[in-house]
């Protein structure tokens, strides 16, 4: 069953000398439910951006991105905003945690916009993610890795169908980063949630048996070299 | 979301936000509170300081004296402030007494102080017919007596007793003048025969000695005829030299006292202030101003808070911009970051308007000592008024216009090109 299918998919950026500039072109592009797919993206080649437009943090100019049904390219921006909550789970390679709250605040924190804070819920992922002994502490007070699972946890949080995952493991080590990488496919695979992630790491690109090169799926990126 | 979770949202955010920046939220809360109390403080203080100068009950609603200013006058004998615009003949007083329209008149007759408490002497009607308030007679404290119109005896008010120290059986010298305490003392001790129970009007703050005393102090020169007396020890004094500072008079209803403030204006010997709380009003009314440029400043006060509750979000705007992108990216939409700004501002706002309560109470509590301490006069303690409801609703408004602008910064925040930064939020 496919959860997410995009077709003819279209964004560009206007550069500071006024050229346009089409970052994503993506024809078509398809991802089964509970399917687990890493996407080869080399730097420049609109990772960041063709993930954020599956999530409807950006609009695209033409296209269409449906999600377990939902088609988010017309919806408005309020919309695209609650679906993200509820059906969509992001881990940002610079983890994005809140600094001023706990690791066990950070991961309620995805629930407040989706289905409402589940402090057990939330505590579970944290203890099953090996930090149950740091629910209490605040990002800089934990390492690395743990700050990784923390973001992982959050974007578990609510349940969602499609993980999306921008180099989750780019700012750990590789033995880190090996770890980090089962965790999240683990967890996903124990949610029902199929995975999208975007790497340039081959150690980690590795690890998938589902692979695609972003530059063949994605036109405006044809071309680019790493 | 339902508008509640989102409400519930906002307010965990906003809440976990003022913790992280306890120090500037301190700073905020306090300069809206101190806004907000300066406020309630100025429009409660002067309902309330009209109200006491000028409603408050006197146990009479006329005063009879020298011709002149009605409202130095009214100071003279109501609040025992300012000097004696002059005296009048005791004939007046007699003639006030014997008027139908005069329900109760007592003599005032003032010239001297005791540690700058004055002396005024009168007669026992006095404790026998003076109603402080409606239905109510002076109460001497236990162990106090009336004093004796035969000898040098007084009955000192509740304030006197507490400040001199004056006890039953003490005795003291008068000294001249009404204010001046390091004038030159008159022979002849005075013994205090009893103490007044706290009557909350400014007759706590007197000494009171038979008018007999007044007349018959040394030093003391009677002109009630136009020529100079001076009383000799033994000798009954005539009326027609007697002269007193005033006398305070009950009317009969306001028919009365309008007929006889009409009649005694007339003339050219005396004034009659009625009804005495009129006078205070024009004072008030003249002072119209003042009042307008103290609310003027508080309200000043609260803009200045509002911008510093604008200035402290503001700042911090830059750092949040993360935060705000890492909610967005989180599902929060753009109204929710919205609220959560305006909810902190808000919150500021509100924390610092319960706070202006105290600063409130503190600033009334310290203004109506300072006025009893020098006039006597009580303040209704923290009487209802508007401003103290309507400060607090209006700090709010204000707290939440303040938070507009860095709740507009929010919101606008771009999720992609924010987060594209990195860093841990």
């Amino acid at each position: 069953m496919t959860l997410l299918q995009i077709r003819d998919l279209q964004k560009s950026y206007r550069s500071p000398d006024g050229a346009v500039q089409v970052v994503v072109d993506v024809p078509a592009f398809d991802l089964d439910a509970r399917a687990q797919v890493a996407l080869e993206g080399r730097s420049g080649s609109g990772k960041t951006t063709f993930l954020n437009l599956i999530a409807g943090l950006l609009k695209p100019e033409r296209g269409s991105i449906r999600v377990d049904g939902t088609e988010l390219v017309g919806a408005s921006e309020a919309r695209r905003d609650r679906f993200r909550a509820e059906h969509i789970g992001y881990v940002f390679q610079a983890f994005h945690l809140l600094p001023g709250h706990t690791a066990l605040e950070n991961v309620e924190l995805g629930m407040l916009f989706g289905p409402g804070p589940d402090r057990a819920f939330a505590q579970h992922l944290l203890e099953r993610l090996g930090l149950g002994d740091r629910l209490g502490y605040r990002p800089p007070q934990l390492s690395l890795g743990q700050q990784q699972r923390v973001a992982l946890a959050r974007a578990l949080a609510n349940r969602p169908r499609l993980v999306l995952a921008d180099e989750p493991t780019g700012s750990l080590d590789a033995r880190r980063a090996s770890e980090a990488l089962g965790l999240i496919r683990e967890l996903c695979a124990e949610q029902d949630a199929a995975l999208l992630l975007v790497s340039h790491d081959d150690a980690v690109l590795g690890a998938f048996e589902d692979r695609l090169d972003l530059a063949d799926l994605n036109r405006a990126a044809a071309g680019v070299t790493a | 979301m339902s508008v509640l979770g989102s409400l519930s949202a906002c307010w965990r955010i906003a809440r976990k936000s003022l913790r992280q920046h306890a120090l500037s939220t301190a700073v905020t809360v306090a300069s809206a509170a101190l806004a907000s109390g300066l406020v309630m403080s100025v429009f409660a203080l002067t309902t309330a300081s009209r109200d006491a100068f000028a409603g408050g009950e006197t146990g009479y609603d006329a005063v009879l004296g020298a011709k002149g200013s009605e409202l130095q006058l009214v100071m003279n004998t109501v609040f025992h402030l300012d000097t004696s615009p002059g005296n009048i003949p005791w004939s007046l007083y007699e003639e006030a007494k014997r008027d139908r329209r005069v329900e109760s008149a007592l003599p005032y007759a003032v010239g001297d102080n005791y540690k700058g408490f004055r002396i005024v002497g009168t007669t026992g009607e006095l404790f026998t017919d003076f109603q402080p308030r409606e239905g109510e007679r002076l109460e001497l404290m236990p162990g106090g007596r009336p004093f004796d119109p035969a000898y040098r005896e007084a009955v000192v008010g509740s304030i006197v007793a507490e400040r001199t120290g004056l006890r039953v059986g003490d005795t003291f010298l008068a000294t001249h003048g009404v204010t001046d305490a390091a004038g030159p003392e008159h022979p002849g001790a005075y013994t205090v025969v009893g103490v007044l129970e706290p009557t909350r009007t400014p007759g706590d703050r007197v000494i009171w000695i038979p008018i007999e005393g007044v007349f018959r102090m040394e030093g003391h020169v009677l002109s009630g005829t136009g020529e100079r007396y001076t009383a000799q020890a033994g000798v009954e004094i005539p009326d027609e030299h007697k002269e007193i500072s005033a006398v305070l008079i009950r009317t009969r209803g306001s028919g009365a006292g309008r007929m006889l403030e009409f009649d005694i204006d007339q003339g050219d010997q005396a004034t009659l202030a009625w009804p005495i709380s009129e006078s205070i009003l024009q004072v008030f009314e003249k002072l119209g101003w003042v009042v307008m440029v103290l609310e003027g400043v508080a309200v000043l006060v609260v803009l200045v808070a509002a911008a510093s509750i604008l200035a402290s979000l503001y700042n911090t705007m830059n750092e949040r911009r993360r935060e705000f992108a890492v909610l967005r990216a989180l599902g929060a939409r753009r109204r929710t970051v919205f609220g959560v700004i305006v909810m902190e501002s808000t919150t500021i706002a509100g924390l610092g308007a319960l706070l202006g309560y105290a600063v409130y109470f503190g600033t009334f509590h310290l203004a109506s000592t300072i006025v009893r301490e020098k006039t006597g006069v009580v303040f209704e303690d923290f009487a209802a008024h508007p401003a103290l409801y309507w400060t607090p609703i209006g700090m709010l408004v204000v707290g939440a216009i303040a938070g507009l602008l860095p709740a507009l910064v929010a919101y606008r925040t771009e999720v992609a090109t924010t987060l594209a930064g990195g860093g841990y939020g």
